[in-house]
């Protein structure tokens, strides 16, 4: 039988693997509510891992690098929001090439930075963990919430997220320029303006998402780091039907996936770790198909907004 | 292509050229000495060109499989998959069945593979037009599964090659490298001493999946322009709605779209393994055969033959592009940041209609003055 710290560990691990996702889904569920698809948070994501773990490097501060990361994928952000809202591009080929571009530059940087080297060096300083030494070392409630700061932050992120996005005219606006742009048009909305605060604010939690992955997760940045969670990201967001409390349900999902694969691959147990990694993918497919279905996003979802 | 369109395209790749020289100015490298060395670098041996064309044969595989998809109105992310699949599939095929002659066993490889990828692009199809799962989700979930399913398959114990992290080597009557003979026999080794431009080609190894590649090609363009069932696949992608008011079977048209889809990014990974790699190994990461894959699509504007020519391009820089790291310092992902930049200029008609509009101005105006004079 599995004993109470054994499931409080995988709790644990859990919620520190969900966490980068979350960020990262919340920057989709922002852009796409405001009518923009950002196929790019991969990119940006390994932007954000990037700049924080070196700023992190070089000031010792891990807040700091924290904030860097977010400002980075806000730039890197910005130049999709420049192609798809100004210049009315396609926004899926723009998003593509945000995820050859945030790489490309992370690792041309980092090469510059650490003499040739594609990984940076560790950082003394992680992000800190506020409840460490509260609870008995290893007890059910030390695994569960002694966490990174940023593991709390991600779910504090969501209840502001759903609030800005609801409860705010400013999340009105963002949800009525991708519902409705022109209609938002007629009203006085100013569809870019509104629309490009929603995508740089996107590329910012991106970057937040890479940067907790490479400040608290592990403390250094290397090319595979981030491979391919800013998809899984963008795939809970469609999950969670482009609402922050469902993108967080479905993050924590695959979370718990990978708390069980890391779990279960320090135990006797004989299940092959490839066949276990596979499960939460292939239990995506199957809640799609048997209790989502048809997931469908804000409407004006990927229309360029062209004011006549 | 009209010729609007290749100007489009020249113009997209010229200023990703000129923003990936800025990158390389601020990082304090020559961009002049930095091109010189990738163009020589791909064009200056006959064996340069071979690897170019050999590094370009998988992603001209994906790219075509992406630009099916696309006519369809469908966004294949899930090329990289399927490639791993057929990939997979071709090396089991290539290790396993014995005994059978050289032509018959890579066409047995390369139909399994091409089912097996067919199959697995064929999911998402179904998923997209029984269920009306988002085929970019399913396709996401799908690429992650087919990596750790080929994970699992290369650890299986009668298929990993002993203290590896790859399988076993496929049979020799599998192998698409072509000119094999040459190499093995006297009197080809002897040939070979005489010929140092045909030796240098043989050092890489070069195979005949670029051929393969480019019957692949013909025939997607055919089925597209020429068949009524490219036709109809054509018109879902332009119009659902219409195609269905047409009397189009929607439904079977994705399912049909996305399974030749796959059938050809599998097809990749399968002339990948029976020509060049001979294995399959763990795979710690995705390669990136799928994403370049949507970059050659979408620099080839969704054409069979455009996804030659960006293929051939980005393969060139995949080649070329590593050498600036050995001769020069400076880092090779210049490549990455040079195919994202091309790629954004290509998702921007409108910027480059206001660039040329500037440039037709600067003009006429230039000849106003001239006449004033």
């Amino acid at each position: 039988m599995i004993s109470l710290n054994e499931v409080g560990f995988i709790i644990g691990i859990s919620l520190m693997y969900a966490s980068p996702l979350i960020y990262t889904a919340l920057g989709g569920v922002v852009s796409e509510n405001s009518g923009v698809i950002n196929i790019g948070l991969e990119g940006m994501m390994t932007m954000g891992a990037f700049v924080g773990a070196t700023v992190g490097y070089f000031t010792g501060n891990p807040w700091i690098a924290f904030l860097a990361a977010g400002l980075a994928s806000g730039l890197l952000a910005l130049i999709h929001g420049i192609a798809s809202i100004t210049f009315g591009a396609d926004q899926i080929v723009s998003g593509i090439a945000i995820n050859f571009l945030g790489p490309g530059i992370s690792l041309f940087l980092s090469r510059l930075f650490f003499n040739g080297a594609t990984m940076t060096k560790p950082i003394a300083n992680k992000i800190s963990r506020p409840l460490n030494g509260i609870f008995t070392r290893n007890s059910f409630l030390d695994l569960v919430f002694n966490q990174y700061l940023t593991v709390y932050l991600a779910f504090v992120l969501v209840i502001v997220i759903w609030f800005m996005l609801y409860k705010t005219k400013f999340g009105l606006r963002i949800r009525s320029v991708g519902e409705h742009p022109k209609a938002a048009d007629t009203l006085g909305v100013n569809v870019y303006r509104v629309r490009y605060l929603a995508v740089i604010l996107s590329g910012v939690l991106a970057g937040f998402g890479g940067a907790s992955m490479s400040l608290a997760v592990v403390s250094s940045f290397r090319p595979t780091l981030i491979s391919g969670q800013g998809f899984i990201a963008l795939a809970a967001m469609i999950f969670g039907k482009w609402k922050p409390q469902g993108a967080m349900v479905s993050c924590l999902l695959f979370g718990a996936a990978q708390g069980f694969v890391i779990y279960l691959g320090g135990t006797s147990v004989q299940i092959s770790s490839q066949i276990l990694a596979m499960v939460p993918y292939i239990l995506t497919l199957l809640v799609l198909v048997f209790f989502v279905g048809r997931s469908t996003g804000p409407t004006a979802n990927g229309d360029p907004y062209i004011k006549n | 292509m009209n010729k609007r369109k290749l100007g489009f395209i020249a113009l997209s790749v010229l200023l990703g050229v000129l923003v990936g020289a800025v990158v390389l100015l601020i990082g304090g490298f020559n961009p002049i000495e930095a091109y010189s060395i990738m163009i020589k670098g791909v064009i200056s041996k006959p064996k340069y060109i071979a690897w170019t064309l050999i590094r370009a044969t998988p992603i001209i595989f994906t790219g075509l499989s992406v630009t099916f998809a696309f006519r369809t109105g469908l966004f294949n992310i899930g090329a990289e998959g399927q490639y791993i699949i057929g990939a997979l599939t071709a090396a089991l095929v290539g290790y396993f069945v014995q005994g059978l002659p050289t032509v018959l066993h890579i066409l047995l490889a390369l139909v399994a593979a091409g089912v097996a990828a067919g199959i697995w692009g064929g999911i998402a199809g179904l998923l997209k037009s029984k269920f009306g799962v988002n085929e970019v989700i399913s396709t996401i979930m799908l690429n992650w599964t087919a990596l750790y399913l080929n994970n699992y398959v290369v650890f299986w114990d009668k298929f990993r090659r002993p203290n590896s992290e790859a399988s076993f080597k496929i049979q020799k009557t599998a192998s698409l490298k072509a000119f094999a003979n040459l190499k093995s026999t006297e009197a080809g080794k002897e040939f070979l001493a005489n010929n140092s431009i045909i030796k240098g080609i043989l050092s890489s190894p070069v195979n005949y999946g670029i051929i393969i590649a480019i019957i692949s090609a013909i025939i997607i363009w055919y089925l597209l322009k020429k068949t009524t069932l490219g036709y109809e696949l054509r018109t879902v992608g332009l119009n659902r709605f219409a195609a269905e008011y047409g009397g189009i079977n929607v439904n079977k048209s994705i399912l049909i779209s996305m399974i030749i889809s796959g059938v050809l990014a599998g097809l990749g990974g399968a002339t990948q393994v029976l020509g060049v790699t001979s294995e399959v190994s763990v795979l710690a990461a995705m390669e990136g055969n799928g994403f370049d894959g949507i970059a050659v699509a979408l620099l080839g504007s969704s054409t069979a033959f455009g996804s030659i020519f960006a293929g051939i391009l980005f393969g060139a820089l995949k080649y070329g592009g590593p050498k600036i790291q050995s001769l020069m310092g400076a880092p090779s992902e210049i490549i990455n940041i040079l195919i994202g930049s091309i790629v954004f200029f290509t998702s921007m008609p409108s910027l480059i209609s206001v660039l040329a509009g500037k440039v037709r101005t600067l003009k006429s105006r230039r000849r106003g003055e001239l006449e004033d004079d």
